[in-house]
C-alpha cells in the first residue's frame, strides 16, 4: 500500500495534513483530511460570568471574531430572557453587514482569486495576493485594499473594535452610534455597494468569460451530492444575523427548518479517532457514514448552500444577481462547488444593500441601544451565519448568571465531512494509474477545499490562494518521490 | 516572492496556537503591506505567501533578519517551529498577547486536557448518541496507519520555549504600531534586547478619558447590571477593570467603548504579576475595613482569576490549575 501525504497544509492552529492512500497500479484508493487540534473553549468558560463569554470566544478566530462575538451575543441574551431593544439589534446586524464584506473581500481576492485570475497551473510562486495585484495592476489592487479598509473601519465606528470586537453586552450594546459617526460611515457604505458590483463584474470578466474556467466550474470533479444548510428570514430569504435554519435537500425540497432552541434536535457531531475536528450530520437521519446521495445525512453550510437554500435574496440589486447566477448555472440548488466563489460576491452584495439601508435608517443614531435584562432564565442558544457557515452556541448558566455548560458547533465544522469527500473524490479523478502527480494536480486537489474557504478551529484565511504543501509518497514502507509546492 | 536580494530584509511571519487575528491586524497595515513587499523578502507568512518548513530548514542559521512568532505553544509541532525559526532568526519577537504572556487559549491551564476532551467528544448536547470515540494520535483504518498531533498537558509563553528578543503586546497589536515594529528593524533602531515594543511605558488608566475621584466603593456591578456615566472611572463605579495593572498603548479601544479593560496589553512597566496587580486595585478600592462587609462585597466579584488572569496565566507565577 502506498500512500501519498499532503503535509502541512498552512493551518491557525497548527496544520491540516492529507493522507492519500493509493492501490497497486496507483490510484486512489482512500483518503483522509485530519485536523490536528483542539482548544477547549467548550470546557475553559465553565465557572465565568455568563457575560464575558461573548469577549472571550473571539479568539476562537481573528478573522471571524464578529460571528463568534454575534453567536455568543444571541446565547448570553438568551440566557438573560431575550430581551433586546429593537435599535440594539439593528446596531448589531448593521455591524454584522460591515464585518461580512470584510471576511469576503479577504477571501475572494486574497485566497480564492489567485486561481482564477493567474490561474490553476501558473508559477505558483506568484499565485497569491501580490500576483493578483501585479495582474490587475495596482489601481484596482489598491481600490481592494481600500474596500476592506473601509470594511473594517465601519465596525470599529459602530463597535470600537474590529478583530475581537467587545461591544454586544446583555440588553444591547454599549455604545450606540452618534450622527457624526453616521456621517463619516455614510460615504464608505456607498463606495462598498460599488465596490461589490464592481467584484461581481471583475468575477464575470474574468472567470465567466473564460470557457475553461466555466467547464471546471460546471463539468470538473468539483460537485457532491450532499444537501444544504442556511440561517433565513419569514421569506426564505437570507438573512445573516438571526431567523430559522434551513436544511434543503440538492434537489430542492425542504427537509426541516428550526428555531435555533431546536438545534440538538437536528444536527448532531459524529466523532472519529483520525481527527479532532467533529463531523456534524442531520441527527433525525442517523449518521450513515461518508455518502453522497438523497438519503445521506450530510450537508453543507457555505455561501452557495445559503443561497440554495434561500427562494430569494432579501435585497433588490442582491436579487439580480441571484437570479443571474441560477440561470447560468442551469439549476438550483447547484452543486459546483466552485461557484461558492459567485454565491459570496452575490452575498456580498446583499451586505452592502443591507448596510445602506441602515445608514438611511432615520432610527439608527437613537438613544436606547440597551436595556438592563431584569431576569436570568438560564439557557440560551445563538445562530449567526458565520462567513463559512451556521454558527451555534448554545450556553445554560446558573441564577447568577455563571456558565455552567458551553457547546459550539462551529461554520467550518459543518463541512468537514464534505470536505473529506470533495477531497477524495478529486484526488480520485486527477490521480491516475501510470500518471506523474504534479504540483498543477494538487493545486486541483487544493481547490477542492479552497471552495469552502475552509477555517479550521474556526480559523484559517491562507491568503495565497495557494497552501503549502508537501507530498510524500510512499511504497513498502519507504519513501520514493516528495515533490514539494512553492519553493519560492 | 522576489529572489533574495542583498539588501532586502529577509522576514518571516508565523503562527502557533493562535486565532489569526495578529495576522489580520498585519493585514490591517492596509497599504504598507505593500510597502513592505518592497523593502523585505517575506520568506514565510503563512496567511499570505508560502514558504514552508523545508524552506526554512534549508536557510543558514541566522539568515532571518526578523521573526514575528504569533500564537502560544500547545503542542510538539508549536515547539518544532518556534526552535526551528530561533535558529534561523537574528530578532525573534514574540508578537501579540498569546506569544508574550499566553493570551485567552490560555485560560486552558485552569482545565485538565481530560476535561476538555470529555466535554468536546463524549458529553455534550449535539454528540452522537451513544458515543465512546475520542480522537488518537494514532488509530488504524483499512488503508493503514493516521497520525494526529498529541497535544501538550497546557499552554506555553514564546519565551518558555526559546529566548526572545522583544515582545509586541496587544490582542492583536494595533496596526500603527506594527508599522513602527518592522520600520525599526528595518532602520535598525531597536532598542535594548527583551524590551518590549509597540506599545506605551504607562498603564491604560493613564492614557483614559475618564475621570478618576480617588473615591471608594461599597459594591462592585457587572457591566451589564448598570447603564454606567461614559465620563466616569469604571473600577470607581464598581465595574472591574484591569486598567492600572495593564501596559498602555491600546488606544484605549474597551473603556472607550463603555467596556472595562482585561489586560491584553500584558503588565504595566514595572508590575510584576499582572494578576496579583489586579487583585491588589480591586481590594483596595473597597470601602470597607470589616471583614465579613468585605467578603459580602466581593462576593458580586465571581470568577476572580478569569478577570485577574484573563490574557496572562501561562505568564503568571501559578501559570496554571494547581
Amino acid at each position: 500500500m502506498r500512500s501519498i501525504r499532503i503535509d502541512p497544509i498552512t493551518r491557525l492552529e497548527g496544520h491540516g495534513k492529507i493522507e492519500i492512500f493509493l492501490d497497486d497500479d496507483g490510484g486512489v484508493s482512500d483518503c483522509y483530511f485530519q485536523i490536528p487540534e483542539l482548544r477547549g473553549f467548550e470546557r475553559f468558560v465553565v465557572g465565568r460570568p455568563i457575560e464575558e463569554l461573548p469577549r472571550i470566544v473571539t479568539r476562537i478566530c481573528g478573522v471571524c471574531p464578529a460571528s463568534h462575538h454575534m453567536a455568543s451575543a444571541k446565547a448570553v441574551d438568551g440566557c438573560f430572557g431575550g430581551e433586546l431593544p429593537p435599535l440594539a439589534r439593528k446596531l448589531r446586524e448593521m455591524y454584522y453587514q460591515a464585518h461580512y464584506i470584510h471576511s469576503h473581500i479577504a477571501h475572494f481576492y486574497a485566497l480564492a482569486a489567485p486561481d482564477f485570475v493567474c490561474g490553476p497551473d501558473c508559477d505558483p510562486a506568484t499565485r497569491n495576493i501580490l500576483g493578483v495585484v501585479q495582474k490587475v495592476g495596482l489601481e484596482i489592487g489598491g481600490q481592494v485594499i481600500k474596500a476592506r479598509a473601509m470594511a473594517q473601519d465601519i465596525q470599529t465606528i459602530l463597535g470600537g473594535r474590529s478583530t475581537h470586537v467587545v461591544w454586544c453586552i446583555p440588553g444591547g450594546v454599549s455604545k450606540g452610534l452618534t450622527k457624526e459617526e453616521l456621517e463619516r460611515i455614510r460615504p464608505m457604505a456607498d463606495q462598498l455597494y460599488d465596490f461589490t458590483l464592481f467584484s461581481l463584474k471583475l468575477f464575470k470578466d474574468v472567470v465567466l468569460a473564460n470557457p475553461a474556467y466555466v467547464d471546471l466550474i460546471l463539468n470538473g470533479p468539483y460537485t457532491l451530492d450532499v444537501h444544504n444548510m442556511g440561517l433565513v428570514d419569514e421569506n426564505n430569504a437570507p438573512n445573516f444575523y438571526d431567523g430559522k435554519v434551513r436544511v434543503v435537500d440538492y434537489e430542492g425540497n425542504e427537509i426541516c427548518k428550526y428555531a435555533p432552541e431546536e438545534y440538538h434536535h437536528h444536527v448532531a457531531e459524529h466523532v472519529e479517532p483520525w481527527t479532532y475536528l467533529k463531523f456534524p450530520y442531520l441527527k433525525q437521519r442517523g449518521w450513515k457514514g461518508f455518502v453522497e446521495g438523497i438519503d445521506t445525512s450530510l450537508y453543507c453550510a457555505t455561501p452557495l448552500a445559503r443561497l440554495n437554500v434561500a427562494d430569494r435574496m432579501a435585497t433588490p440589486r442582491a436579487q439580480e444577481a441571484f437570479e443571474e447566477m441560477f440561470q447560468v448555472l442551469g439549476a438550483k440548488p447547484c452543486r459546483a462547488l466552485l461557484a461558492q466563489h459567485w454565491a459570496r460576491l452575490v452575498e456580498m452584495v446583499q451586505n452592502a444593500e443591507t448596510l445602506k439601508g441602515f445608514v438611511e435608517d432615520p432610527e439608527i443614531t437613537g438613544p436606547g441601544y440597551r436595556v438592563v435584562p431584569q431576569r436570568i432564565t438560564g439557557e440560551g442558544v445563538g445562530i449567526v451565519e458565520a462567513m463559512r457557515g451556521t454558527l451555534t452556541h448554545h450556553y445554560t448558566c446558573d441564577e447568577k448568571g455563571i456558565c455552567t455548560s458551553a457547546n459550539l458547533i462551529v461554520g467550518t465544522t459543518n463541512n468537514n465531512a464534505p470536505i473529506q469527500m470533495v477531497t477524495k473524490k478529486v484526488a480520485q479523478a486527477l490521480i491516475r494509474p501510470g500518471q506523474e502527480v504534479t504540483e498543477p494536480v494538487l493545486n486541483m486537489v487544493e481547490m477542492a477545499f479552497r471552495a469552502f474557504d475552509p477555517c479550521y478551529s474556526c480559523a484559517t484565511h491562507t491568503l495565497p490562494g495557494q497552501m503549502p504543501l508537501e507530498a510524500v509518497v510512499h511504497q513498502g514502507g519507504r519513501v520514493v518521490k516528495t515533490l514539494r509546492k512553492n519553493l519560492g | 516572492m522576489e529572489t533574495t536580494g542583498k539588501k532586502k530584509l529577509q522576514i518571516a511571519l508565523y503562527w502557533g496556537a493562535a486565532c489569526g487575528g495578529c495576522d489580520v491586524a498585519v493585514l490591517d497595515t492596509n497599504e504598507f503591506i505593500l510597502d513592505v513587499a518592497a523593502i523585505a523578502d517575506i520568506r514565510m507568512w503563512p496567511i499570505a505567501t508560502d514558504g514552508k518548513y523545508k524552506d526554512i530548514e534549508a536557510m543558514e542559521d541566522g539568515e532571518l533578519d526578523l521573526v514575528l512568532f504569533n500564537g502560544a505553544v500547545r503542542n510538539s509541532e508549536n515547539e518544532h517551529v518556534a526552535k526551528l525559526l530561533r535558529r534561523k532568526a537574528r530578532v525573534m519577537v514574540a508578537f501579540g498577547s498569546c506569544a508574550h504572556i499566553g493570551g485567552i487559549p490560555g485560560l486552558a491551564n485552569q482545565v485538565t486536557k481530560e476535561e476538555i476532551f470529555d466535554r468536546a467528544y463524549l458529553n455534550n448536547p449535539s454528540i452522537e448518541p451513544g458515543n465512546r470515540t475520542v480522537p488518537l494520535p494514532e488509530s488504524h483504518v483499512e488503508a493503514g496507519a493516521l497520525e494526529i498531533p498529541t497535544a501538550y498537558k497546557r499552554v506555553y509563553k514564546l519565551d518558555d520555549i526559546v529566548p526572545i528578543d522583544y515582545y509586541v503586546p496587544g490582542c492583536p497589536p494595533l496596526p500603527a504600531q506594527i508599522k513602527g515594529v518592522l520600520l525599526a528593524v528595518a532602520t535598525g533602531q531597536l532598542p535594548a534586547r527583551g524590551s518590549v515594543v509597540g506599545a506605551g511605558h504607562r498603564t491604560v488608566c493613564d492614557d483614559c478619558r475618564r475621570t478618576r475621584h480617588e473615591r471608594k466603593i461599597k459594591k462592585f456591578y457587572r457591566p451589564w447590571q448598570i447603564i454606567q456615566d461614559p465620563e466616569t472611572c469604571l473600577l470607581e463605579q464598581g465595574i472591574v477593570c484591569a486598567g492600572s495593572a495593564t501596559r498602555s498603548g491600546c488606544g484605549v479601544r474597551c473603556p472607550n467603548s463603555n467596556m472595562p479593560c482585561r489586560g491584553c496589553y500584558g503588565p504595566a512597566p514595572n508590575v510584576k504579576d499582572q494578576g496579583a496587580k489586579i487583585v491588589s486595585a480591586v481590594a483596595s478600592i473597597i470601602d470597607s475595613k470589616d471583614p465579613a462587609e468585605i467578603d459580602r462585597i466581593l462576593e458580586d466579584v465571581p470568577d476572580i482569576m478569569g478577570y485577574a488572569y484573563r490574557f496572562g496565566l501561562p505568564a503568571s507565577m501559578l501559570q496554571r490549575r494547581i
